[in-house]
């Protein structure tokens, strides 16, 4: 076990060694790391910036939108798998509707989204929010479809009406299917939620990466990427974590996949 | 309104009545024109080979399967979907894979809306009968299939059922854990006066559980046998069966195979 985490942090540690011998040597070999910051100076600004005031709001102003999308987008999302997976009439309404839009990336509508809301604030929130809706609808109605028959009609000759079998049945059956698709609803989020903080936004850590490149800041540029990534790995690893509790009961080899 | 079962009390029994019931899937029929009376009370068998239709009708009686044609009455009311008076033990898997042995025992109590004490009460009192007592908060997937099989029994037994239909609960688990399971199912049925419609292709497991014994094949009822008297139940133990009995046994087992 030790032997692989040494591993692990070799693995990261060469490649930040990497980074900072071809920045400080102002390497040029086709791709030109001489405009790139080295590491040093890398970490005098996040040092730099961690104190700052602005760097707290910028990560909270993009958690917040980020978790208000998604939480929307996990609610909204698993109602609709549900109903389509259980209902033929509502896969008559809204699957149509839903497969039209279902291949336009959520990022392509931030015209539409600066047009139709009062605010930005609230449009870069519909974008996060269609951007996990379809992995999540998607993974959800699958799950449904894929669940036994078995356990419904247990539940149903103990005396289980449509109500029960939805919460006894239906919502803890499909939690493992529902979570893989929270997993890639999660990723999708975090690229729209920073692109959208690129384009309009005042505040939030996409906008400021994008601030500190045309003000040709480039340490902080890379801080806020590091930013973003940490962001994005924690908010995976909350999604998995919270995963691996709800669905504890499933035999081992079937738990890693999920 | 809601009736709990403490081990020991009982309800009187559901009757079945099918007159020309046919059954299928999709238009394609498993029986054909099926008329049984099942008596309030009784261990009614229902043996055939495999496809002769008797899971077919047993869902037909749990409300899980509408009739093509003909009708099956539970005290002289049309089924017209499940209900928690007619319980039913699958062969496997019908546990909740997410619920612990005691949560799926109260699951049919949770759903008549019996509160949290009144629950755990019957429920604990139903691991007991069933020789669950230490592993209540164990798994589904944690248990063996014998005991899985137990915590079916309690589920379906805790609420008090007029009814219970068991679709080869026994068919998946070895000889030993099958005579085992045999003998907690008549320790249990003891004591209630529920209808108990039980399908096998065992027929040795048939005439130790039946009063009656319905023989499928042909897509019909082909025999009908008395095995012995409703009222005696303390008598179905293998053990204390007289020389005569035995007899019996050996007609009635040669004639089932002879309708097989």
């Amino acid at each position: 076990m030790t032997a692989r985490w040494a591993i692990r942090i070799a693995s990261i540690l060469v490649a930040a060694g990497l980074w900072q011998v071809l920045t400080a040597t102002d390497a040029v070999l086709w791709l030109r790391f001489d405009r790139l910051p080295t590491l040093d100076e890398i970490a005098a600004e996040a040092v730099r910036r961690l104190a700052t005031p602005l760097y707290a709001l910028d990560l909270a102003q993009s958690l917040i939108r980020i978790l208000t999308g998604f939480g929307l987008a996990t609610v909204a999302g698993i109602a609709a798998g549900i109903a389509l997976g259980r209902s033929a009439r509502t896969r008559d309404v809204l699957l149509p509707l839903l497969e039209a839009l279902r291949p336009i990336p959520a990022i392509a509508l931030v015209p539409v989204a600066i047009l139709l809301f009062p605010t930005d604030e609230q449009g870069i929130v519909f974008i996060t929010f269609v951007a996990a809706f379809f992995p999540i609808t998607v993974s959800t109605r699958h799950a449904v479809r894929a669940l036994p028959t078995l356990w419904e009609e247990a539940v149903k000759t103990l005396g289980g009406r449509r109500g029960h079998v939805l919460r006894h049945v239906v919502l803890p059956g499909i939690l493992p299917g529902v979570f893989g698709g929270l997993s890639v609803g999660m990723g999708v989020s975090w690229i729209c939620v920073i692109s959208a903080e690129m384009i309009s936004g005042e505040f939030g850590v996409g906008y400021r990466t994008w601030q500190s490149y045309t003000l040709v800041d480039y340490p902080a540029v890379i801080v806020g990427m590091l930013t973003i990534g940490l962001l994005g790995w924690l908010t995976s690893a909350a999604v998995e974590l919270a995963g691996r509790r709800v669905t504890r009961w499933l035999p081992r080899a079937e738990r890693r996949t999920a | 309104m809601t009736t709990l079962a403490p081990p020991g009390q009982a309800r009187a029994g559901l009757g079945f009545t099918l007159e020309g019931l046919s059954l299928g899937y999709g238009g394609r029929a498993v029986v054909r024109e099926i008329d049984l009376h099942v008596v309030p009370g009784e261990v009614l068998v229902v043996v055939g080979a495999s496809g002769s239709g008797k899971s077919t009708l047993l869902r037909a009686l749990a409300g899980l399967l509408r009739p093509d044609g003909g009708s099956v009455h539970a005290d002289g009311a049309e089924i017209a979907g499940p209900s928690a008076e007619r319980a039913m033990i699958f062969q496997d898997d019908g546990l909740l894979p997410w619920r612990t042995v005691r949560r799926n025992i109260e699951l049919p109590l949770r759903i008549r809306k019996v509160g949290r004490r009144e629950r755990a009460a019957a429920a604990r009192a139903w691991i007991e009968r069933v020789g669950l007592a230490g592993n209540e908060d164990r798994l589904p997937r944690e248990l063996s299939g014998g005991m899985r099989q137990r915590v079916q029994l309690a589920r379906a037994l805790v609420a008090a059922p007029r009814a219970v239909l068991m679709d080869e609960p026994f068919g998946a688990l070895d000889a030993q854990t099958r005579a085992q399971m045999q003998r907690v199912l008549l320790d249990v049925l003891r004591d209630t006066r529920a209808t108990v419609v039980f399908v096998t292709h065992d027929v040795d497991e048939a005439l130790l559980l039946a009063d009656r014994v319905a023989v499928l094949g042909g897509q019909g009822l082909r025999a009908l046998l008395d095995v012995r008297d409703p009222g005696d139940r303390a008598g179905r133990d293998v053990p204390h069966l007289g020389g005569h009995d035995i007899d019996d046994r050996a007609g009635l087992r040669e004639r089932i195979l002879k309708e097989l």
